[in-house]
């Protein structure tokens, strides 16, 4: 093939004078007539289910209403997006109108539920009595301003530590003999494990009242109902901890073995520290669990309406059963109490969940502002330590030549 | 942990005839080995409790279960003293339940798992699944709350209108409410198979919502493209590559739905009115689960009463056992990509 050189330059095309000014290309997928045919489509069902509900037909229910307001919307936004579109097209927009109004209503229902439990219990967390008082010196009929669930909340403290004391070490190192020691043996364990998750909590409260209060205590206590609450936390804790210690990069733990470390000193060294925030997280989120459960609490812990600061004698009442108590009643100050200690029960859980997020936003190993620059200030130190050891080895060395 | 001896002299290697594999050794310090017993002895541990968590419902059931033979499963009342009793009522008004949650609940959880993984991106992907992970912390009495004190009374239209007009299917029958009555109480309508339903599903959404939405992700991404490269809308991608691929985390997420719904406890026991005959019409008041049994009637049960609970008792954890077993097996393998 001849090679010819030629010396080439680029010219810009001149824009021409009467050309109009350039528009800019916009890549959004989002075009004005897709919003018009929503909006219109949203008002128009409003609109036509309002007719139907005030002057047509003797229709009268919120959530019918809702329902009607939904298809009349799907129909007419179906009807105007036939106008422009293909087919195909059309089933797009469609699928994509019904999947985002069902995300849309999932999230409604989750800010709706706990929307309700907080106006509904505010009013009686303002009473500061509901936070240092237990009912022993308030009846169904006392108004707000007596009687308080102090007891509630120190027995779930109570209950769900002395859990936690059972489960944290047992569901962690169960975890870490799933995934350090596989084998037959871990293999059924997992399976098993994986099995409970399915225990219903009212079975593991009826096998507790059968053995533990049945045979030795032979009364309702804070501790039985702790043992049933960790039979509960046990198959999620053990589960959740077993991903976080999966997801350590096996070449951290090859490292270990390679400097000559043991077993031992691996898990403790290299392993759990890594996956902490994963196992922060799994934690957590079983103690939310645990604390919300009512089922094995009704069954083991029984009620009371005094204080009672032993786990292991008498009954010791918590703030899910509590609720379930008060709401029994027909009084609407009892009914209120039971609002509000719903609400803080939902708040208790609300804080670890997010603590738990905080924790859980890092993968394994992954480390905050202030331990990157912590890990930097100790590197440096080793820096100039190591310099200052090489400068005096050196010039001991020149001292001896 | 291994210290390798090589358990041959140097002049082997140069024969290949004996070049057989390295024998190793492991020597293990007093450390390891008492980490390793711990271990072992701590997941034995779990297996005992768990296992004996089976065992003792059985062996105290097993009383009960002498007691009423094979009665047991057909027998609908429940008088432990007398001897009448059985687990028909309860185990089919569960069932019931059981089946108006996973109607209310796989729309809700499909919509929201293809949402998260094919139309949401960034900030809102990840605030959606903490969000689908705080429905699922939120506990039961809560529910429970809600269901009783506002969702029951705003149910009690809808279901008269769908008695009113799909009365002639029998599942929608309600004795005593007459449509032409405007003045008939609403009292039928209320703590009902479809009020208890409708709650527990929307507790159980968030688990089958999760195992879909992993399911969904892990579709591979080359298909997905090569879908969009043919011209196909986002609809048609998830229609036809998708949905298909996820068949298996659909399945298995509904029956992990269905094996948590079945076990559900405080929320129904709130909500329904227990009743110990079968129920067949979901709209009506009366409606029964074991777990409210249970609840029910736990304190003021004699020996053989508490017998006979814990037959209940096995007989439920026996059918959660097998659903959740059958949708782990459908899950790992969907995971695996056999599905594909």
């Amino acid at each position: 093939m001849a090679t010819t050189t030629t010396t080439r330059t680029t010219v810009n095309p001149e824009p021409a004078d009467d050309a109009p000014p350039e528009q800019r290309v916009r890549l959004s997928q989002v075009r004005m007539s897709d919003i018009f045919a929503l909006g219109g489509a949203a008002v128009a069902s409003l609109c036509m289910t309002g007719l139907l509900y005030t002057t047509l037909t003797p229709f009268s229910s919120a959530i019918g209403f809702g329902f009607v307001w939904y298809a009349f919307f799907i129909g007419l936004y179906a009807i105007l997006t036939v106008f422009d579109e293909t087919s195909q097209a059309v089933r797009d927009r469609l699928a994509g109108v019904v999947i985002r109004s069902l995300a849309i209503f999932v999230v409604g229902v989750l800010v709706f539920v706990i929307g309700f439990t907080l106006s509904k219990g505010w009013e009686v967390l303002t009473h500061f009595n509901f936070f240092s008082e237990d009912m022993s010196n308030a009846g169904p009929l006392d108004p707000l301003i007596y009687g308080g669930v102090l007891h509630a909340v120190v027995g779930t403290l109570i209950e769900i530590a002395i859990a936690l004391a059972i489960v944290i070490p047992l569901g962690v190192m169960v975890a870490v003999y799933l995934s350090e020691m596989p084998g037959a043996l871990s293999r059924l364990v997992r399976t098993i494990v994986e099995a409970m998750t399915a225990l219903p909590s009212i079975v593991a409260g009826l096998f507790v009242y059968a053995t533990v209060i049945m045979i030795f205590t032979k009364q309702q206590s804070g501790f039985a109902a702790s043992i049933a609450i960790s039979i509960m936390m046990l198959p999620i804790i053990i589960r959740s901890a077993d991903v976080a210690l999966r997801l350590v990069p096996s070449t951290l733990k090859e490292a270990s073995y390679a400097l000559g470390a043991g077993q031992w000193s691996t898990v403790k060294n290299v392993t759990l520290p890594t996956a902490k925030s994963g196992l922060a997280t799994a934690i957590i989120l079983g103690t939310a669990r645990g604390i919300g459960e009512t089922s094995p609490v009704l069954l083991c812990a029984g009620f009371t309406a005094a204080m009672n600061w032993n786990p292991f004698q008498g009954p010791m009442i918590s703030l899910p059963l509590a609720t379930f108590e008060f709401v029994k009643s027909p009084e609407p100050t009892m009914i209120a109490r039971g609002f509000g200690t719903a609400l803080v029960l939902l708040l208790l859980v609300l804080i670890m969940f997010i603590i738990a997020r905080y924790f859980g936003g890092k993968g394994p190993g992954a480390l905050s502002k202030r331990q990157t620059k912590a890990r930097l200030r100790q590197s440096e130190k080793d820096a100039e330590r190591m310099t200052a050891a090489r400068a005096t080895s050196t010039s001991t060395m020149t001292a001896e030549k | 942990m291994a210290v390798l001896s090589p358990e041959r002299s140097s002049g082997d290697a140069v024969d290949a005839a004996s070049d057989e594999p390295i024998a190793v050794v492991v020597n293990r310090d007093r450390s390891d080995k008492t980490f390793r017993l711990i271990a072992v002895t701590s997941g034995v541990a779990v297996l005992v409790i768990m296992s004996m968590v089976g065992v003792f419902l059985a062996l105290r059931g097993s009383q009960a279960l002498g007691v009423a033979g094979w009665g047991f499963l057909t027998t609908q009342a429940w008088e432990p003293d007398s001897g009448n009793f059985g687990i028909a009522a309860v185990i089919v008004g569960t069932i019931l339940i059981a089946s108006v949650a996973i109607c209310v609940a796989i729309p809700l959880a499909l919509g929201m798992a293809l949402f998260i993984s094919e139309y949401a991106k960034g900030w809102l992907r990840s605030s959606l699944v903490s969000l689908v992970d705080l429905m699922a912390a939120v506990p039961s009495v809560i529910y429970g709350l809600w269901g009783f004190f506002f969702l029951q009374s705003q149910m009690i239209p809808v279901a008269r209108w769908i008695s009113t007009y799909f009365g002639w299917i029998p599942l929608f029958a309600v004795d005593g409410s007459d449509p032409n009555d405007p003045l008939s109480t609403a009292t039928v309508f209320t703590s009902s198979t479809f009020i208890a339903g409708i709650v527990v599903g929307f507790m159980v959404m968030p688990i089958t919502s999760s195992v879909m939405r992993e399911v969904f992700t892990q579709a591979p991404v080359g298909e997905r493209e090569g879908a969009f490269a043919l011209g196909a809308t986002r609809w048609g991608m998830i229609r036809t590559v998708v949905l298909p691929f996820g068949r298996g985390g659909i399945i298995g997420g509904t029956m992990l739905g269905l094996g948590r719904a079945l076990g559900e406890t405080i929320a129904v026991y709130m909500i329904i009115s227990i009743v110990f005959y079968i129920q067949p019409h979901l709209l009506q008041n009366g409606a029964s689960s074991v777990s409210s049994l249970i609840a029910l009637r736990y304190g003021e049960s004699t020996a053989l009463g508490l017998s006979a609970l814990m037959a209940a008792g096995l007989a439920l954890f026996l059918m959660t056992l097998v659903v959740n077993f059958f949708a782990s097996i459908i899950v790992s393998r969907s995971r695996s990509g056999a599905a594909s």
